[in-house]
């Protein structure tokens, strides 16, 4: 690891755990809400926004303190973030990095834009099938509505 | 089939297709066999389809099966608040096998998630409605004696239409040609255009019905073509006569055209149409009788007693 890139992680040194980099700023908020952090109760949380970034002007950044996540738990960030860089750390060193993607499913995060959906008139969760993770384009299990990225509500 | 409900047509395959024209063929033949001696069949209409309902019905009663249910879900406990899935449960604890219609959409395949009974999607509001498109195929493959390679031509309200867009699914498997027929406002949406280029299914599209164009088609497929659907009422006036079937438009039609029609029409087709022997609508709904004793044997897995 390079000392810049050691440098842009110290924000707050973080000896174990993940860091989600190059989130874009308006979303932090979003990513924070889908990863469930505020209800997680023991580890440290950092979140930082606004950061200057190379490559997309202004990013934010969540560190999270003793966590790994797996890959279905972290997944759903790339529903509003799909060019975040995941790292996971331990003894200060970046031993992991990869890009997040969406699932193939979405269980109970999307709500239906259909007003007649079964989904939005009955007590259960939605199930989305994302039918194009470039695009993110998912599709209703039930009423087979198609959402364009642009019109995905997170419940 | 991945589980025994059938909830839509794009679940079916090839094979599940033929097996069920197969099947209602042998029901043609003979229509009262009693495959279903000691069962109960429940018709749960949260949505009025008289039409729909009577022919699940008269297919359990041919078969030797009981029905119980309902048609008007203002009577139900679906109006004093109950949800779906409980009166799903309550109804699987009596009878065998659920044919649902539901005004919202997804009820069908949720129903089938709550229950361990097979269930029929009999409509779930603009969603599906598959027994239809297998009705519709049973008729095709009776009329021009094959499924494979005719040219389908649709016409009307091609962007609402339910059951066109599951015919397109439909007859996805057998080489289709489509030319759709429909104003500028009711013009085949995007996704099925696209559905049809990644299944390399040749495709045209018109906004003028005309002769030549019925000269070209083996199977000609009317629709309504509604005036809610306009934004544009002078639109509306504009187009509401392009799309009406007249005798003389059958000229020079091909000798096996047929024309089918979901039902109920309006004024889509004159009546002067039905005294030609291409008209088919009325046989096509009877063919529904048959279509659907051989799902509803097909999800209760009893195929080889038919
Ligand atoms: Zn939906």
């Amino acid at each position: 690891m390079t000392t810049k890139k050691k440098r842009e992680l110290q924000v707050a040194a973080l000896e174990k755990g993940t860091a989600i980099d190059h989130i874009p700023p308006q979303e932090v908020f979003k990513v924070a809400y889908l990863l469930e952090l505020d209800k997680m109760e023991s580890n440290a949380i950092t979140i930082g926004n606004n950061f200057p970034s190379k490559k997309m002007g202004r990013k934010g950044m969540i560190k999270i303190a003793d966590r790994f996540f797996k890959k279905d738990e972290i997944s759903r960030i790339a529903l509003v973030a799909p060019k975040v860089i995941l790292n996971e750390i331990e003894d200060f060193e970046v031993i992991r990095k990869y890009p997040v993607s969406l699932p193939d499913e979405l269980v109970g995060l999307v709500k239906c834009n259909n007003p007649k959906c079964i989904t939005n008139n009955e007590p259960m969760p939605t199930r989305f099938d994302v039918i194009d993770k470039e695009k993110r384009t998912i599709r209703c299990r039930y009423c087979e509505r198609k959402i364009q990225k642009e019109d995905i509500v997170i419940k | 089939m991945e589980n025994k409900s059938i909830v839509s047509i794009e679940q079916c395959s090839r094979e599940d297709i033929l097996r069920i024209l197969r099947h209602a063929a042998r029901f043609e033949e003979r229509p009262n066999r009693r495959l279903l001696e000691g069962k109960v069949a429940a018709t749960l209409f949260f949505e009025p389809s008289t039409r729909t309902r009577l022919s699940f019905e008269t297919a359990v009663n041919r078969l030797g099966g009981q029905v119980i249910g309902f048609q008007d879900a203002s009577t139900t406990s679906s109006s004093k608040g109950e949800t779906l899935k409980d009166t799903i449960r309550m109804v699987s604890n009596y009878a065998d096998l659920i044919i649902i219609r539901h005004y919202l959409e997804g009820a069908a395949r949720y129903a089938s998630e709550v229950t361990h009974i097979p269930v029929i999607n009999a409509g779930d509001g603009a969603n599906q409605h598959p027994s239809q498109t297998l009705l519709d195929l049973y008729s095709i493959q009776k009329t021009q004696g094959k499924l494979t390679d005719l040219v389908i031509t649709i016409v009307g309200d091609l962007k609402y239409g339910r059951t066109v867009h599951s015919l397109i699914a439909g007859s996805s498997h057998f080489r289709p040609t489509f030319r759709f027929v429909a104003p500028e406002e009711l013009k085949m949406p995007d996704e099925q255009k696209h559905y049809c280029d990644k299944q390399n299914i040749p495709y045209t599209e018109h906004t003028e019905f005309t002769e030549e164009i019925i000269n070209q088609t083996d199977i000609l497929y009317m629709t309504r073509v509604q005036r809610e659907r306009f934004t544009d009422t002078e639109e509306y006036e504009r187009v509401k006569n392009v799309y009406i079937l007249k005798k003389d438009m059958l000229r020079h039609s091909r000798d096996k055209l047929c024309i089918l029609h979901p039902l109920p029409r309006v004024n889509e087709i004159a009546y002067d149409v039905d005294e030609s022997p291409k008209a088919y609508f009325i046989q096509q709904a009877r063919n529904g009788l048959f279509t659907r004793q051989a799902i509803i044997c097909e999800v209760l897995g009893i195929n080889h007693l038919i």
